[in-house]
């Protein structure tokens, strides 16, 4: 599976001047699993949606492998993207189609028009989409239409479309945004067990720093549309997290994080929490 | 404490004016009243005429009691088939063909030069008064009921292609985005993003349509475009007052009948 | 369910057999009736003239052209007509309307055994017909001119105003009405204080809305005799002035594109 490689990624508006963007270089290995953290408007939901191209980058490239995702032609961007699976924080599910209606448009990609119009979608897929919602934990809801479930299972939905796509990239987007705290580390460590499974390159942008130190491997701290850090997750102490986002007590912010989990008396989190506590 | 009160009492509290300038208040108050003399003055009222007229009218009233169905009914039968049919087809044609317009006239779907074509043929569809473009047409096609379909038509296409691109632009556009990052081509997003979000209007939208489209029907067939409104107008320069009072009847009761089962229509598909 | 199990293989279809044979169903009983429709329309179509159309099309709008700009002098005043008729007819059918919704609405009827049907009836008697119908019935009564033309558009619009507020009046959020109602208040008070506020925005928005549409119907009402820019449209397309219809075309359109956007702006104001 290729690596990911951004290299001098600019993005800026020119009505307003603003720079999005200042010039990112950093590369993914195969198999990663990178959070993207950063104050409001650093620039990382912009980020993400350059990779795919949802937004254009003014300059810079976006290596895929061997491929340059930003001098692809329509037809061929459409290609890529098939195997780009994206999630999104509002979950962004068609609210009136069925749960296995949403789960089988990851495929609207693979399909023709026609099969995509009449549902007529092949027996492979359904079988995979059978799959992933029973990995998700939906299966009692195939029918049910999508604005009748809550805030987690629609995400689940949502990963459930992403991973139909069998993608060799997944770029996920505040994921657990309009989550509540439970639920918010439950679609985290669905996506990291998930990812690990399919040994999927990922780029998760969450604002939420413990469960970014819980989940992801590395790093990359964004500010101001610049790169401010980029390293291993037990790295990401104090100073670290001054420098992207201010001043802060973030020992405090630890302790309120650990006390948070133990209240929730859910299981244990998979990673030391001495970590947590000693944001030193 | 009851030391506090009496620098308070006695103030009094009346109600702030909707328009705050005392001057802008005065002007509209004082317009609209020079406005209303004015314009009732020109209605000029010939009293002596109305006092003809009124005896005519009486007569028209007494048509209502009781009206007349059986004398000229086969007419009317026929009057309100021909209406009947001429909806019908004209909405379903319109329909059809307002479908690439009012998706055309969608600013999130389609680029600039689309999308101001498909707008300005819809606004001016929709500024011509169905009586004119009637009359336009029974010129170009002659009397009968093709005229009449094709002035529905236009008619349709105006007025069900401007909701239907409105509706398309309400749309959510999360989950057109989702689609567009899975690599889905624009007709798939179309197909699997924004016609089950825009379908359930749509349909009440077109069953209204029906609705109206009947309704016009009577009128145009004043200036000759077939159907009901032709027995009207008959029956009107015939003096026959019972008659007329009949079709009058028809129309309102075959209006609420359509009216009650698009309503229907409309619960069931949300 | 439609989602079946055969053979231990799962599959899944967008309709179960039932909802899919009734929707094809439907779809093919629409389809007989369209069919049968347009057999209707062909019957009693010539169509040498149909295809005749184009060629007539291009003769007529070759005699349009151009227009004959010296006429539009004397269409001063059949436009003020017009939009009198418009702004006049508009406001007595508020007068009229506006009771009748409350009369009409189901939180605010005073009473739902004799009332409510008759404000009903009206408002759907008088939307049922088109003001160029009611302008036939008026002109001859009232004899031609504005007066029958105005009553006309007073008519029609009772009802249009009449359906669209007293659906408001019962959207309305029922809290405030039952608050006003715990202290005391009488049904008038009732309404004055718990719903009238709720609808005023509304309410503008029917009126100038229905303004707009009266401005383009006002137009045409000269057909029959009720007075406005009709009446000269009318003895052109008689005398087969066709360089004077369409100033008055294009004098039409002008004003109902002036009404549109003056009637956009204030909804948007309103909303």
């Amino acid at each position: 599976m290729p690596s990911l490689r951004l290299e001098n990624l600019v993005k800026r508006y020119e009505r307003t001047g603003y720079d999005a963007l200042k010039s990112i270089s950093f590369t993914i290995t195969e198999g990663q699993i990178v959070a993207l953290i950063g104050p409001s408007g650093a620039g990382k939901s912009t980020l993400i949606r350059c990779v795919n191209r949802l937004v254009e980058p003014t300059s810079g490239k976006v290596m895929w492998g061997d491929t340059d995702i930003v001098s692809l032609n329509t037809e061929q961007l459409r290609r890529a993207r098939r195997k780009i699976g994206m999630i999104f924080q509002e979950f962004a599910l068609v609210d009136r189609l069925s749960v296995m209606e949403n789960v089988l448009s990851g495929r609207l990609g693979y399909v023709n028009f026609w099969q995509s119009l009449t549902r007529n979608f092949p027996q492979k897929d359904v079988d995979e989409a059978f799959r992933l919602l029973d990995r998700v934990g939906l299966t009692e809801f195939v029918d049910k239409r999508a604005d009748k479930l809550s805030g987690g299972q629609r995400q689940r939905v949502g990963i459930a479309r992403a991973l139909m796509q069998d993608p060799d990239l997944l770029l996920v987007d505040e994921p657990t945004a309009s989550l509540d705290p439970k639920t918010s580390r439950q679609i985290m460590r669905l996506i990291s067990e998930l990812c690990r499974e399919r040994k999927l390159t990922a780029v998760i942008n969450i604002h939420d720093v413990p469960l970014a130190k819980m989940f992801a491997e590395r790093v990359i701290g964004l500010k101001a549309g610049a790169v401010v850090f980029d390293g291993p997750s037990e790295h990401l102490a104090g100073e670290v997290l001054t420098r992207i986002y201010g001043e802060e007590d973030w020992e405090e912010a630890g302790q309120r994080a650990l006390m948070k989990f133990v209240q929730l008396g859910d299981a244990a989190p998979t990673v030391d929490p001495t970590r947590l506590a000693g944001l030193r | 404490m009851a030391e506090a009160l009496p620098p308070v009492m006695g103030r009094q509290w009346r109600r702030p004016p909707v328009i705050t300038s005392t001057s802008l208040r005065w002007f509209i108050f004082i317009g609209t009243a020079l406005y209303l003399v004015v314009g009732f003055a020109t209605l000029d009222v010939n009293w002596q005429r109305i006092a003809q007229g009124w005896e005519r009218g009486q007569r028209f009233l007494g048509g209502f009691a009781p009206p007349d169905f059986a004398s000229r009914g086969d007419a009317i039968f026929d009057g309100v088939l021909e209406s009947l049919w001429m909806a019908f087809a004209a909405t379903v044609v319109g329909i059809i063909l307002s479908i690439p317009i009012g998706v055309g006239g969608a600013r999130n779907l389609v680029p600039p030069p689309v999308y101001v074509m498909c707008r300005s043929f819809m606004a001016i569809t929709r500024t011509l008064p169905e009586i004119l473009v009637a009359i336009i047409f029974v010129k170009l096609f002659g009397f009968g009921t093709f005229a009449g379909f094709v002035t529905l038509t236009f008619a349709t296409i105006g007025y069900f292609g401007k909701l239907l691109a409105e509706d398309i632009e309400a749309v959510n556009q999360a989950p057109l985005e989702a689609m567009r990052a899975a690599g889905a081509s624009w007709l798939q997003r179309l197909n699997y993003a924004v016609q089950p979000l825009v379908m359930p209007r749509a349909i009440g939208i077109a069953i209204y349509r029906l609705d109206m489209n009947f309704r016009e029907s009577a009128v145009i067939g004043i200036v000759g475009a077939g159907g009901i409104g032709a027995t009207l107008n008959t029956a009107f320069d015939r003096y026959e007052f019972p008659t007329a009072a009949a079709i009058l009847l028809v129309i309102i009761v075959i209006v609420l009948g359509s009216e009650y089962l698009s309503a229907f229509c409309r619960r069931l598909v949300r | 369910m439609s989602v079946q199990s055969i053979n231990h293989k799962r599959e899944w279809q967008r309709y179960d057999r039932k909802a899919g044979l009734v929707r094809w169903l439907c779809w093919l009983i629409g389809l007989a009736v369209f069919v049968w429709c347009w057999q209707k329309i062909s019957v009693g179509t010539e169509w040498s003239f149909v295809l005749d159309a184009p060629e007539q099309g291009a003769d007529i709008i070759g005699r349009m052209l151009p227009p004959d700009w010296g006429y539009a002098n004397t269409l001063m005043r059949p436009l003020w007509d017009t939009l009198n008729m418009a702004t006049l007819g508009t406001m007595i059918a508020i007068f009229i309307a506006v009771p009748l919704a409350f009369l009409a609405a189901q939180n605010t009827t005073p009473s739902a055994l004799f009332a409510r049907p008759f404000a009903l009836f009206c408002i759907v008697a008088s939307r049922s017909i088109n003001s160029v119908i009611w302008a036939l019935v008026l002109v001859m009564i009232l004899g031609p001119g504005v007066l029958a033309g105005t009553i006309a558009i007073a008519l029609r619009s009772v009802g249009f105003i009449g359906k669209l507020l007293y659906e408001a009046i019962e959207e309305t959020d029922h809290r405030p009405a039952d608050a006003m109602a715990s202290t005391g208040a009488s049904q008038a008070q009732v309404i004055s204080y718990g719903v009238v506020p709720q609808v005023m925005p509304v309410f503008a928005g029917i009126a100038v809305f229905r303004w707009d549409i009266n401005i383009r119907e006002s137009t045409i009402l000269g057909l029959v005799g009720a007075g406005g820019l009709g009446i000269q449209l009318n003895s052109s397309i008689g005398n087969l002035d066709w360089s004077r219809v369409s100033v008055i075309l294009l004098a039409i359109f002008a004003t109902v594109i002036v009404s549109e956007w003056v009637s956009a702006r204030i909804r948007k104001a309103v909303t």
